[in-house]
C-alpha cells in the first residue's frame, strides 16, 4: 500500500460530513481492496476507533479485504434474472477458470436479463453463448 | 434529419454505444449534416437498441439493431423503402400509446443533460410555481395531490413534508433514496439517466417547501451510469439556477451525490441515513421519525426518486390534475416495471387501478419463453407471489395489502411454469440472510433458520412439521422485525405456500429412491 496515496485520499475527504463511505470507495478504487493497514490512519483522521472503521468496511459488500486475482464478472442472481434463465448462464461463467464470478442482486436490467457487469460496463441478454463471449471478453 | 439513440444502461448493455459509433461513422462518410441525440430510454427494453430517426415526418423507430445494420437503414431511408428492423412511428407503438406518462413524459424524448431541452419540454415550471406559492402552500399542494411514497411504504408524502416543515431546526435535509435494490425495478435508474433535472427540481421544491437548504441523493453503487448522469446534471443545474439561489429567488438549495456500497438494506430509510453518516447501514428504531430527527439528528425528508420526481408535475399542473388519476386512496400514476420472463418488458406508467392480468397478459404479452405464466412476484424480493387466478387484483396499495401482498416499488416479475416455488421461497429467506443488517434477531437468525427448514421441506424431511414451523417463524419475523427486510420476507414465503402448496408437498418417489 502506498501510504502517500492513502494520505491524499484521506485529505480529500476528512472535512466532509459522513466522510467514511466516500473515503473507503476511493481507497477501494485505488488499491483494489481496503488494506488492513489503511484502517488505523483512516480511523485517526476521522476521529473514530479502529473497530468502528473495521465494522463499516466489513458491513458493505463493495469493500474487499483482498484484491481480486482474476478479472471479476458481477452476475445478477436475483429473481428477475432467475426468471429469465440465469441458472443456465451461471455455470458457463463459473466454470471458466480465467475469471472470478461475483454474485450481485440486481443491476436494474430486469427486463433484459440475464445481466452482468464488468467494471462499469453492463451486459444483458446473456444466454449461454452470450456468457461465453462475455467470459472471453473479461479474460482478454 | 435528427437521430435519437438511448444512453440508458439497458440500451448500453445490448450495444447502444457501438451502434452510436456506427451512426456517427456512417453520417460522416455520407457527408450528412445530422445530429445524433443520446436520450433516456422509452422503456420498451425488448426493442433496444432502438434507433429513432426523424426525417421530417416524426420519429420512426428501428429496433434491436446492430452496428452493421446502420448503413442499410440509412440506405432504405433515402430510397424510401422499408427496413426489416423498422417499427414505424414510435409514439404509436401500443406499449407507449397506452401509457399515461406524467413522470416519464420527457424520458426517451429529450437529451437528459440539456437544460435547454428540459426547459423546452416544461422543465422548471414546477419550481417557478413553488417559488410563487411559498413554502406552506407548496406543502399543501403536495398534500392535496394525494401523492404517496413510491419507495414501497406508500406513506402520504405531503404529511411527511408537513411534519418536517413544522419542525424547528437550524438545519434540515432533503434525502433522495435512490438505493433501488428490488429485483424487477429500474424506474429510479431510468429517471436518473433519462431525466435527472426533474429529480433535482423535485428535491429543490421539497427543500423550499420544508425549509431545507441541503440535499443528498444516495445512489446504489450498482448504477454507475446513473451516478455519472446525476453528478453531471447537478453541475449543470448549479450553472442554471436550479441549485444555489433557486431561479434567482431568496430560497437556497444545494445538494450532492453519495454512493452506496452494495448493501440492499440501505434502501430502508433509517439504514440509509446511517450509511450517509458513514456508519454501518444498521436500521434505527422509530420513533423518532426522520422527519423530526433524521440525518445528523436534524429534521429530514427522505423520499424515493419517483416520489420526488412526481413533484414538479404536481406543482406545474396543480394537485387536482394529479389526483384526478388513480383509484381509492392511491392517487396519480405509478411507473410500473414489467420484468422477468415477459415478452414486452419495460416501464409502463399508468393510473392506479389497472389489473395485474392486464399488465401481464395484455400489455406484457405473456411470457417471453412462450410457456404459461405460473407466478408473478409484485413489489420486489419482499413482495408476494401471485398465481394467474388472482390477476383480477387492481394495482392499488389497499387492494394488494388485502390480498396479503404489496405494491412496493411497483416491480412485477413474471415466471413461467418451469418455476419451482419452494425454491423461490427458499431464495427469499436466503436473500434476507445475505442482506440482513444484523440488528434484530427475527431477521438475522430467523432467515437462516428459514433456509434450513425450507431445505428440509424440499428434501421431503418431516414436511408437515417443518411447514408448521415455517409459518410460526414467518409470524415472528413479520411482527418482531425492526424493518421491512425481516418484516416482509414472510410475504414471498407465505404466498408461495398459500398459492402453490403442491410445490411443497412430499415427493414420495424421490424419497423412496
Amino acid at each position: 500500500m502506498d501510504a502517500e496515496r492513502l494520505d491524499q485520499i484521506i485529505a480529500r475527504h476528512v472535512s466532509r460530513r459522513g466522510a467514511l463511505l466516500p473515503l473507503l470507495h476511493d481507497v477501494q478504487a485505488e488499491f483494489g481492496h481496503v488494506p488492513r493497514a489503511a484502517v488505523p490512519p483512516i480511523a485517526e483522521a476521522l476521529n473514530l476507533s479502529r473497530a468502528e472503521v473495521h465494522g463499516v468496511v466489513t458491513f458493505y459488500h463493495d469493500f474487499k479485504d483482498a484484491p481480486a486475482t482474476r478479472p471479476v464478472v458481477k452476475l445478477c442472481r436475483a429473481e428477475a434474472c432467475q426468471a429469465r434463465g440465469v441458472d443456465r448462464t451461471a455455470p458457463v461463467l463459473e466454470g471458466d477458470e480465467r475469471i472470478e464470478v461475483e454474485t450481485v442482486y440486481c443491476l436494474g436490467l430486469c427486463a433484459s436479463g440475464p445481466a452482468a457487469m464488468i467494471g462499469d460496463r453492463v451486459f444483458a441478454r446473456l444466454d449461454e453463448a452470450g456468457a461465453r463471449r462475455l467470459a472471453d471478453r473479461a479474460a482478454a | 434529419m435528427k437521430l435519437f439513440l438511448p444512453c440508458d444502461a439497458a440500451a448500453l448493455a445490448v450495444g447502444a454505444d457501438e451502434v452510436a459509433a456506427a451512426v456517427e461513422t456512417e453520417l460522416t462518410r455520407r457527408g450528412i449534416a445530422a445530429s445524433l441525440v443520446r436520450t433516456g430510454s422509452r422503456g420498451l427494453f425488448e426493442l433496444e437498441p432502438l434507433l429513432e430517426i426523424d426525417a421530417g415526418q416524426g420519429r420512426h423507430g428501428f429496433a434491436r439493431i446492430a452496428p452493421e445494420d446502420v448503413a442499410a437503414i440509412l440506405d432504405c431511408l433515402f430510397e424510401g423503402t422499408a427496413h426489416p428492423s423498422g417499427v414505424g412511428p414510435v409514439d404509436a407503438l401500443p406499449f407507449l400509446a397506452r401509457q399515461t406518462r406524467l413522470t416519464f413524459a420527457r424520458c426517451g424524448i429529450t437529451d437528459p443533460q440539456s437544460m435547454d431541452d428540459y426547459k423546452a419540454h416544461g422543465g422548471l415550471k414546477g419550481l417557478e410555481q413553488a417559488i410563487a406559492l411559498g413554502s406552506t402552500a407548496t406543502v399543501e399542494e403536495v398534500v392535496q395531490s394525494g401523492l404517496r411514497g413510491r419507495g414501497g411504504a406508500g406513506f402520504p408524502a405531503g404529511i411527511k413534508w408537513r411534519t418536517a416543515a413544522g419542525a424547528q431546526a437550524a438545519q434540515k435535509y432533503i434525502v433522495c433514496n435512490a438505493d433501488e435494490g428490488d429485483s424487477g425495478t429500474f424506474a429510479d435508474r431510468m429517471v436518473m439517466e433519462g431525466d435527472p433535472f426533474m429529480l433535482i427540481e423535485g428535491m429543490a421544491i421539497a427543500g423550499l417547501a420544508v425549509g431545507a437548504a441541503y440535499g443528498y441523493i444516495y445512489i446504489r453503487s450498482e448504477y454507475p451510469h446513473a451516478i455519472r448522469a446525476m453528478r453531471r446534471a447537478v453541475e449543470t443545474a448549479r450553472m442554471h439556477g436550479l441549485l444555489g439561489r433557486l431561479l434567482g429567488s431568496e430560497h437556497e438549495f444545494e445538494m450532492e451525490v453519495r454512493v452506496g456500497a452494495g448493501a440492499y438494506v440501505c434502501g430502508e430509510e433509517t439504514s440509509l441515513l446511517e450509511s450517509l453518516e458513514g456508519e454501518r447501514g444498521e436500521v434505527r428504531a422509530k420513533p423518532p421519525l426522520p422527519a423530526l430527527e433524521g440525518l445528523f439528528g436534524q429534521p429530514t425528508i427522505i423520499n424515493n426518486v419517483l416520489t420526488l420526481a412526481a413533484v414538479p408535475f404536481i406543482l406545474t399542473e396543480g394537485a387536482k390534475a394529479y389526483a384526478d388519476y388513480g383509484m381509492g386512496r392511491s392517487r396519480g400514476t405509478m411507473p410500473i416495471q414489467l420484468a422477468g420472463n415477459i415478452k414486452n418488458g419495460g416501464l409502463f406508467e399508468t393510473a392506479f387501478g389497472i389489473t395485474l392480468g392486464d399488465l401481464v397478459n395484455d400489455i406484457g404479452g405473456g411470457t417471453l419463453s412462450g410457456r404459461p405464466v405460473r407466478a408473478v412476484q409484485v413489489g420486489g424480493p419482499l413482495g408476494a407471489y401471485f398465481p394467474p387466478s388472482m390477476f383480477h387484483l387492481p394495482f392499488d396499495y389497499e387492494a394488494f395489502a388485502a390480498a396479503d401482498g404489496l405494491i412496493g416499488h411497483a416491480g412485477v416479475v413474471v415466471f413461467d411454469d418451469s418455476v419451482d416455488m419452494a425454491r423461490q421461497a427458499r431464495f427469499a429467506m436466503e436473500f434476507c440472510a445475505a442482506e440482513s443488517c444484523g440488528k434484530c434477531t427475527p431477521c438475522r437468525i430467523g432467515s437462516i433458520r428459514g433456509v434450513e427448514m425450507l431445505d428440509r421441506v424440499r428434501a421431503g424431511d418431516d414436511v408437515a412439521a417443518n411447514l408448521a414451523l415455517i409459518e410460526e417463524l414467518c409470524e415472528t419475523m413479520k411482527f418482531g422485525s425492526l424493518c421491512a427486510l425481516g418484516g416482509f420476507t414472510p410475504y414471498p414465503v407465505l404466498s408461495a405456500l398459500t398459492h402453490f402448496p403442491e410445490d411443497f408437498a412430499p415427493k414420495p418417489v424421490e424419497r423412496a429412491a
